[in-house]
């Protein structure tokens, strides 16, 4: 047994930095683009900042509408848009295009989560103490947010860590697509339980970060 | 300094509208402490938030400083409200920032420099005394520091006005004083104008010049607080009074006398005049205190007592038209059988 996990570490070592290359990438982008795609959602909201129904309907039906397509199914609908980015549609970095996608909805909803969670007094505060909107999202949405913010990326890195199982369709690789292609296929159960014990450990060193860091920036 | 000019605000909850002021007209002098007291529901938050255009009223005018602040724009009207500082019942500071940043924060929003954010927010820190805890976090502080983070906060531009909403609602007594005198003495020592808002008829008769008690939406009666305190006209004003100065006698006790009983209300230097012993001295009736009181409104006394007479019967009216010609306010509680 011991043998047979000596043989696939080098593929597994591989298949670990395909993993962390994507749920980086991604992760990353999601941060760039889906924190003020979820601050749009917030501050457009009935009574707030910059109250704006037509775009919180456009923004919140956009969210939705990626939010609801499987991930399986976006990957293979976003082949068009993958080719265009990154010249190839197959590899880690192809797959990324379509993590980054699916992720920057559901990023984006879970700092508008966080964001509502704020007392809106303490915008009020703000508001009579004659800030500008700009200035209350920079220093009160955003500190104030910032344990929850944190916590949603904890989640987002977790479920892209999941979605990029999926990604062995576009020969994206990684970790699940590992598991599945040596463990599950050839039924290898230790390449599968090895996989998996890796997979666990990843997601609790994930979780274990996240709390700490959620902790660390929580002044309430 | 501020002027209210038929100010009406309606809410719309589910198709429904609902008054939350209306056809309020109010002149809040420069410099004065101005109390407006209501029962939850009243409208008096509404009023108050109108006063900074939180809440932008349905129609009327609202003056602050001779600017009609219903009639500005974005960017004019956030200039103004640097000039009008707010408190606020649950306080509201930035959980994320310290005390010395919370204070920042209106500086900056000011648009002030580094150096002059860091003087003004340590002089501000002085004036509230809060300088050991600068770098503390809100979550760190009691409610009457937190309190005070909001007041330096509000007072950071050096405003012309300061609004309290419920300020001292969610202290205990204690701190609630110690509160009530640093607004006190802020209202003092920089001449700004306070309107505050409360349910609680102590807080009027500690520290307010002049009052208002709203209902549903209206004022009903306005004037100078020692006035209304000796002479409420309306029956919600003296229940909000009674709830400050109690004066019945408990019932039983009233039952009992034989003689009767008087109550008489001394305003300002009478009180401190001896028109009940003189009483004494010159009829021939006996006198029984039953209830007595001096309360300090605004360091000007106001005394009541509830006494029974005991005599010859035209020796007691004789004796009750004397205290009528001294005192205008006597109420003939319980006439003698």
């Amino acid at each position: 047994m011991l043998d047979s996990i000596l043989n696939i570490l080098p593929d597994l070592n591989k298949a670990f930095f395909e993993t962390l290359y994507m749920v980086a990438i991604s992760l990353g982008v999601s941060l760039v683009v889906g924190l003020p795609l979820g601050i749009i959602l917030f501050v457009t909201d009935k009574g707030l900042l910059f109250e704006n129904a037509w775009i919180k309907q456009i923004a919140g039906i956009l969210v939705n509408l990626i939010r609801s397509v499987p991930f399986i199914i976006l990957l293979v609908a976003l082949l068009p848009l993958t080719q265009l980015i990154t010249g190839t549609t197959i590899g880690p970095t192809a797959a990324s295009v379509s993590l980054s996608v699916a992720a920057i909805p559901f990023f984006a909803r879970l700092v508008e989560t966080s964001l509502r969670e704020i007392d809106k007094g303490v915008i009020e505060a703000a508001v009579a103490v004659g800030a500008t909107p700009w200035m209350i999202i920079r220093e009160v949405l955003l500190p104030e947010a910032k344990p929850g913010i944190v916590q949603a990326i904890t989640v987002t890195a977790i479920s892209l860590l999941g979605y990029s199982a999926m990604a062995g369709i576009v020969g994206g690789g990684g970790i699940g697509d590992f598991a599945i292609r040596f463990g599950y296929y050839r039924y290898d159960n230790t390449i599968m339980l090895t996989t998996v014990i890796l997979l666990i450990v990843i997601v609790q060193l994930m979780q274990v970060i996240g709390d700490g860091a959620a902790k660390a920036v929580n002044k309430r | 300094m501020i002027e209210i000019n038929d100010v009406t605000k309606l809410y719309k909850v589910k198709g429904k509208e609902i008054v939350g002021v209306k056809n309020v007209s109010l002149t809040i002098e420069k410099g004065e402490i101005f109390g407006i007291v209501g029962y939850s529901g009243a409208g008096k938050s509404s009023l108050l938030r109108c006063l900074n255009l939180l809440e932008k009223p349905t129609s009327g005018e609202i003056k602050i400083d001779g600017i009609s602040i219903t009639k500005l724009g974005k960017k004019e009207l956030r200039e103004e409200r640097l000039k009008i500082g707010m408190i606020f019942q649950h306080f509201y500071l930035i959980s994320a920032k310290t005390v010395f940043e919370n204070i920042a924060f209106a500086l900056k929003a000011a648009g002030k420099t580094k150096e002059e954010i860091t003087s003004k927010t340590n002089e501000l820190l002085k004036l509230v005394g809060l300088e050991n805890q600068k770098d503390q976090y809100p979550s760190q502080l009691s409610g009457g520091q937190k309190q005070r983070v909001g007041i330096a906060r509000a007072l950071a531009n050096d405003p012309k006005v300061l609004l309290c909403d419920e300020a001292t609602s969610a202290l205990d007594p204690n701190t609630t004083k110690s509160i009530l005198s640093l607004l006190k003495s802020i209202n003092k020592k920089l001449g700004i104008t306070i309107v505050l808002i409360t349910h609680e008829m102590e807080v009027v008769k500690e520290i307010c010049h002049r009052m208002a008690i709203m209902q549903d939406g209206e004022i009903i009666e306005s004037g100078d607080v020692y006035n209304i305190f000796a002479n409420p006209e309306k029956e919600l004003t003296k229940t909000f009074i009674s709830s400050v100065i109690q004066m019945d006698l408990p019932e039983p006790l009233l039952k009992n006398r034989k003689g009767t009983v008087i109550k008489i209300q001394f305003k300002g230097a009478i009180a401190e005049e001896a028109v009940v012993s003189e009483l004494f001295q010159n009829f021939r009736v006996k006198g029984n205190i039953l209830h007595g009181k001096i309360e300090y409104i605004q360091d000007t006394p106001l005394g009541i007592f509830i006494m029974e007479l005991v005599g010859e019967e035209a020796e007691v009216k004789r004796a009750i038209s004397y205290i009528e010609s001294r005192i205008e306010n006597l109420e003939v509680v319980k006439q003698v059988a």
